[in-house]
């Protein structure tokens, strides 16, 4: 499957990337090998098996509801590029 | 040309575990910001979700009494797009093996009987934090407060089935109710705690194809929702008369301007590039699993609502009234079980309850009424036992609702006892002499019975309300000769 240029503006735009002209040519080359690597997957015939998501057969993890210590704020907002007070401070949204 | 209006729901409602979902930090609403956040739910790379238990069996409950399909196995899934209150850039959430899917709300219309509003799916996912924006307009940055990241959340999408405003007001009292009922979340609303969005479509009268419809969110009150219900029929509707295609799209609600505006393009962002989220593993709802869950689901209202007419011989209409809201209803069964006089404390709690409680705003109960349910137990048997009449009750009353007082202490302060019946002969011998009486005794002589009524209120009167009236008609009939 051939990804265009468009398909990685698309994408790019989706994940906020700013890329420059050749980047875009070289990811599209790039993604259009590993898509096709993975069409390779279609040929195999698996009919019967059921879809998965992990490679482990566990199920059922759960965690009991007891509350456990969170970070001081300090720590949460250690390695945040900008803060103001206890908060995270972002580019501007509204 | 006229419109009919088609609406379906989206509700959001946070789920009261100890913990948010897939950490132990605590879920609680507000707190310092930032308070409540660690490496899960701050998105940092590296850590692992982890499923919580009560959170899963408390969606798992509320699928199972909305009579939902539920499936043996359910799996969770990444809904990708970028905004800074979600900081893992997805939330956790599940597009492809719901919780539940199909089963229904059966609401009440009053008089245009009951409806059952389908249920699309629900899904747990979890919640997003807060976005702060500084009043200043001259900054150029928000804030971000985690603390509700992570929260879980439960979400009902349901079937386009509402076609009124009415119904959609039905609707959403009683969802809320009925998630009360459930003890599943605390339904405030002004904390975020339960949200509808809106999915609204106009279509011409008598059309069974549906409209484009249009999704709005920011609605923060059911008074706001009714509200836009108003402002996007009034929207749509003119689009449609000038010929004009509505579009789809998601807008937002505007509280000041009290209308509708689209989303920026910024803002939009529907292609969420959904996929299973490898951190997490399947759920197989065993049949154990699912009974567990089954067995924690109490009395629903319908249910309660025929029970309060067969134990407590309630009429259709009170049983109704005190069953719409899960906290009423167990007011008026704390009072009644200190003292069983149902009918009594039915029409206490409906009138100067419901009439104080119309009045607050919208997320208060019967809770924060300042009289108990031990305390309009307590007035309702001063009446039964003939310690004071209906009368004086009316002027307690007021008076437990200012100074929080029980009854008999206002009864005692206030000397409201009832005229005892030896100082009854004197007062109804003042009301016989009275010469402008003259024509009513001659009425009740000549056996016009209604003119008793016209002297017991002189005798009412009289005593300052004190009267016992099964005391009074007997007395003047005997007074009269009349025995």
């Amino acid at each position: 499957m051939a990804i265009t240029i468009a398909d990685v503006e698309h994408v790019a735009l989706l994940s906020r990337l700013e890329l420059s002209v050749g980047e875009k040519e070289r990811y599209a080359q790039e993604l259009s090998d590993i898509f096709g690597h993975v069409e390779e997957l279609n040929k195999v015939d698996v009919t019967g098996v059921p879809p998965t998501a992990h490679p482990l057969p566990l199920k059922n993890v759960f965690r009991e509801d007891v509350i456990q210590p969170s970070l001081p704020n300090a720590e949460a907002l250690a390695n945040a590029p900008a803060k103001e007070g206890p908060l995270f401070k972002v580019p501007q949204i509204v | 040309m006229d419109f009919e209006i088609v609406i379906g729901f989206e509700v959001h409602t946070e789920l009261k575990t100890k913990t948010k979902v897939w950490c132990a930090c605590a879920n609680e609403f507000g707190g310092p910001p930032n308070s409540h956040v660690c490496p899960v739910c701050l998105g940092m790379p590296g850590s692992l979700p982890v499923l919580n238990r009560e959170a899963f069996t408390l969606a798992l409950k509320t699928a199972l009494a909305l009579q939902c399909d539920v499936p043996r196995i359910t799996t969770f899934d990444r809904k990708n797009y970028y905004y800074p209150d979600l900081p893992k850039n997805y939330q956790i959430s599940q597009n492809d093996k719901f919780l539940g899917t199909g089963g229904y709300l059966e609401i009440d219309l009053g008089e245009a009987g009951h409806k059952k509003i389908r249920i699309h799916n629900i899904h747990l996912e979890e919640d997003a934090g807060k976005n702060i924006h500084p009043e200043d307009k001259n900054v150029t940055y928000s804030l971000v407060d985690l603390n509700r990241a992570g929260v879980p959340l439960l979400e009902i999408v349901t079937q386009p089935d509402i076609r009124s405003k009415e119904e959609a007001a039905a609707f959403m009292t009683q969802m809320r109710n009925f998630l009360q009922y459930l003890d599943v979340s605390d339904c405030k609303m002004q904390e975020g705690s339960l949200r509808f969005e809106l999915n609204m479509s106009l279509r011409p009268k008598g059309s069974d194809a549906f409209g484009q419809k249009v999704e709005v969110k920011n609605l923060n009150s059911m008074s706001v929702v009714l509200k836009c219900i108003d402002a996007e029929f009034d929207r749509q509707s003119d689009m449609l008369r000038n010929g004009e295609r509505v579009m789809s799209e998601t807008r937002l609600w505007d509280e000041v301007k009290n209308e509708t505006r689209a989303m920026r393009s910024k803002e939009r962002a529907n292609d969420y590039r959904y996929f299973p989220d490898p951190d997490l593993v399947d759920v197989d709802i065993t049949p154990e699993i699912r009974a567990a869950a089954q067995a924690t689901i109490p009395e629903l209202p319908l249910a309660r609502r025929r029970r309060f007419e067969e134990q407590y011989g309630l009429p259709a209409y009170d049983a109704s009234v005190l069953t719409a809201s899960f906290t009423t209803a167990n007011y008026f069964e704390k009072a009644v079980e200190s003292h069983p006089s149902p009918k009594g404390i039915s029409n206490w709690i409906m009138t100067e309850g419901l009439a104080w409680l119309n009045k607050q705003p919208e997320d208060t109960t019967i809770d924060d009424f300042p009289v108990k349910s031990a305390a309009i137990a307590e007035l309702v048997k001063l009446i039964d036992t003939g310690a004071i009449t209906g009368k004086i009750a009316k002027q307690v009353f007021p008076i437990m609702l200012e100074t929080g007082k029980s009854p008999a202490v206002i009864v005692e302060e206030k000397g409201l006892k009832p005229v005892d019946d030896s100082a009854l002969g004197p007062i109804i011998d003042e009301v016989l002499a009275d010469p402008r009486n003259e024509k009513t005794i001659a009425d009740l002589r000549g056996g016009k019975a209604a003119a008793m009524g016209a002297l017991m209120g002189a005798v009412m009167k009289r005593s300052g309300g004190k009267a016992n009236p099964a005391t009074v008609t007997p007395l003047i009939r005997k007074k009269l000769g009349l025995e």
